[in-house]
């Protein structure tokens, strides 16, 4: 408050005002977090209903009048879903695809975008427009084309075609995301090092790979949910029941229209779910952005 | 500590960009030689090369008589600061400034007593945890010094280093440069758009404009006797007046003014047109001048009161010196009216009598008179023998 409106006698406008201003203020915040609630509803539900049904006996799943919870809740189903017949290779395999692609992936791709955010090179344009472009082009055109390929070198229903399969469409994304990244690092630091002793590849390893840890840790979850989670490929890469993925033994509940078991298909949905959610938590704590604040000007 | 030897040192960047042309420059083992000019006069670039940031196109660098034009940097034993400092983000202050002994394989224990060793030199002993975001501008400045210091190289190599400090906090890290400078000896190089602090920091000062050494000297000598219109532009601050002169007879004829010559500082007789430029301090209020110094009598346009001196600014009957070279030598001081007429400074004692709008008697002393071709810029009394030491000249930088 200024001196002023304190001197000046009986301020009648704003006491009018003001709490009819804060009032449609109020009215307008709470119209938007009911918005946002709604969203989180919306979104959560699902996940909601998949646990709340993988611990309901059979006959409340089947009963015509839902049931937000069991007051009886049963692991049965996570028993039948586990003892499938490949739910520990499947998920084995989930895991190799998973590790080796996220692996792989980053490893080349923090270094395929130094290339493209340190370096200038004939073609570095056309490189990085390709690069976007080829992921406009829709999944469902490839499928066919890549079957034939990968046949071509022995590569169906194998992990390594699967993975190979996936580190197309993450590596282009990861080298996208990383060389932004890399672009915010200002020139000077590396320069600094050089200067200071490191050879070139010295200064990558010891002062651009920790500064763009959280573009790393980015990309990576991204690479971890895409092929974790990727179905359609892997559906038809990988034919032999103890060589496919988890999210293709998933689909397998579903086998005959007449009958599906709901119980088992959740409870497994909710144990795929798991490995994704650990990943997350476990990195998600390096997402430290900022990291570069302070190390030019103020 | 070495001398650093620049011969025929040449960039031409991809696109043919001529960024450094020919240099030849020679710093001398523990001189502190400052390289100044304009934005894009290609000294970065140049002290880069030194460095072994940017390739050489031709030419040689030797650093202690090793000739290191094709070395890795980290193989040319300089250390080099940054305008940006460059500080890596994820270390301490501790690491930053050790980063250099680490990646030497210096010894862990050897490390430890440098870098603490320097931190208490630069009075970084109580922050050597900390990291750069947790750090002031003149923190960081220092812990960029610090990093550069404990590798004990044989040159350093600092581009603006204070360019990026408040300008009290940088009248402070100049002082203190100069101490430390003179403490540790180290053949350095400094690259600077600052006339200022080139004049304060370099016991040598190389003038550059487009990609070319124009003078290299001491700052005074740089002042008293530059060797072309953009030296004689750049240096010193207020800028010198400069006017298209006639020189008539035995007097140099400028705008409304007729003023006799000193004849021992004088252009050859053949010159009949000049530009001719004083130096503010060539002035002086009638009334605390010697009666033998010629007069000149103007209409005063603008005062400036500076406690120790006055400043004072009338115009000239005649056009401003629009060469290209006064453009580019300027372009710092922004001038926000346009003046067609030359509008010139002239300090004054503080004691005088003049006021805005009134008509001031100034001295103005032809012995420091500044002559310089108007085709070439070139300083016509470099070929008459060389002048005087000018009496009582003082920087007012």
């Amino acid at each position: 408050m200024s001196a002023q409106t304190q001197i000046a006698p009986a301020p009648i406008a704003p006491t009018v005002g003001r709490p009819r201003r804060s009032r449609r203020r109020r009215l307008t915040r709470t119209a938007w977090n009911l918005v946002g609630i709604l969203v989180l509803v919306v979104l959560a539900f699902p996940v909601f209903w998949m646990i709340s049904t993988a611990f309901k006996p059979d006959d409340q799943i089947n009963s015509l009048t839902p049931t937000w919870f069991s007051l009886h809740p049963t692991l049965a189903h996570f028993g039948d879903a586990v003892h499938r017949p490949f739910f520990w290779d499947d998920v084995k395999n989930s895991l190799i695809i998973v590790g080796v692609t996220v692996a792989l992936s980053m490893a080349l791709a923090f270094l395929a975008a130094v290339a493209l955010a340190k370096f200038r090179f004939t073609g570095q344009k056309l490189f990085i427009v390709l690069m976007i472009g080829i992921q406009m082009l829709p999944q469902a055109g490839l499928i066919i084309p890549l079957f034939v390929v990968l046949r071509r070198y022995g590569q169906v229903n194998t992990l390594t075609g699967v993975i190979f399969t996936y580190m197309t469409f993450v590596l282009p994304f990861s080298v996208w995301t990383l060389r932004g990244f890399l672009l915010g690092i200002p020139r000077e630091l590396e320069e600094a090092a050089m200067v200071d002793g490191s050879s070139r590849l010295g200064a990558f390893v010891k002062i651009l790979l920790p500064l763009v840890a959280p573009g790393l840790v980015a990309t990576s979850i991204f690479a971890f949910i895409t092929s974790w989670n990727e179905y359609i490929f892997a559906r038809i890469l990988l034919n032999d029941g103890a060589k496919q993925t988890a999210t293709v033994w998933l689909s397998y509940f579903t086998g005959t229209s007449r009958h599906t078991d709901w119980g088992g298909l959740m409870a497994g949905s909710t144990l795929i779910a798991i490995p994704v959610i650990v990943f997350f938590l476990l990195v998600q704590r390096k997402i430290a952005f900022g990291l570069t604040a302070g190390a030019v000007k103020a | 500590m070495a001398q650093i030897e620049l011969e025929h040192l040449t960039k031409v960047f991809q696109g043919g960009t001529l960024a450094v042309e020919d240099v030849n420059l020679r710093v001398e083992d523990g001189e502190f030689m400052v390289l100044v000019g304009p934005s894009g006069c290609g000294k970065s670039t140049l002290l880069r090369m030194i460095a072994g940031l940017e390739e050489v196109t031709d030419g040689h660098i030797r650093v202690g008589g090793r000739d290191v034009t094709d070395l890795a940097p980290r193989r040319r034993d300089v250390a080099m600061v940054f305008q940006s400092y460059a500080l890596y983000p994820h270390m301490s202050v501790r690491q930053n400034i050790g980063y250099g002994l680490k990646v030497r394989k210096t010894p862990k224990a050897e490390t430890k007593r440098r870098v603490e060793e320097v931190a208490g030199l630069l009075g970084l002993d109580e922050l050597l945890d900390r990291r750069p975001a947790q750090l002031s501008g003149g923190q960081r400045q220092r812990v960029a010094m610090g990093r550069a210091i404990v590798r004990e190289p044989q040159a350093f190599l600092m581009d603006e280093p204070l360019s990026n400090l408040d300008a009290k906090l940088r009248v402070g890290v100049r002082a203190s440069l100069a101490q430390l400078h003179a403490r540790l000896g180290v053949t350095t190089v400094y690259v600077t758009h600052d006339q200022t602090e080139a004049m304060t920091l370099g016991q040598r000062v190389a003038v550059m404009r487009d990609g070319r050494i124009l003078q290299v000297d001491q700052p005074q000598t740089l002042y008293l006797q530059p060797v072309d219109l953009f030296v004689a532009a750049f240096i010193g601050t207020p800028a010198m007046n400069l006017v298209e002169a006639r020189i008539d007879g035995d007097d140099a004829v400028f705008g409304q003014f007729r003023v006799p010559l000193d004849p021992r500082r004088r252009p050859p007789r053949d010159a009949r047109s000049v530009v001719l430029g004083m130096r503010p301090e060539s002035f002086e209020d009638s009334a605390f001048a010697p009666p033998e110094i010629p007069r000149i009598e103007s209409e005063i346009e603008v005062l400036e009161e500076l406690g120790s001196d006055v400043h004072v600014f009338f115009h000239v009957d005649a056009p401003r010196i629009g060469t290209e070279a006064l453009v580019e030598a300027s372009e710092d001081d922004a001038t926000l009216l346009v003046e067609e007429k030359a509008l010139f400074n002239a300090r004054v004692d503080p004691r005088t009598k003049a006021e805005i709008g009134s008509r001031l008697r100034l001295a103005l002393d032809p012995h420091r008179f500044h002559f310089f071709d108007p085709k070439t810029g070139k300083s016509l009394l470099a070929a008459s023998p060389a002048p005087e030491p000018e009496p009582e000249v003082v920087l007012t930088t």
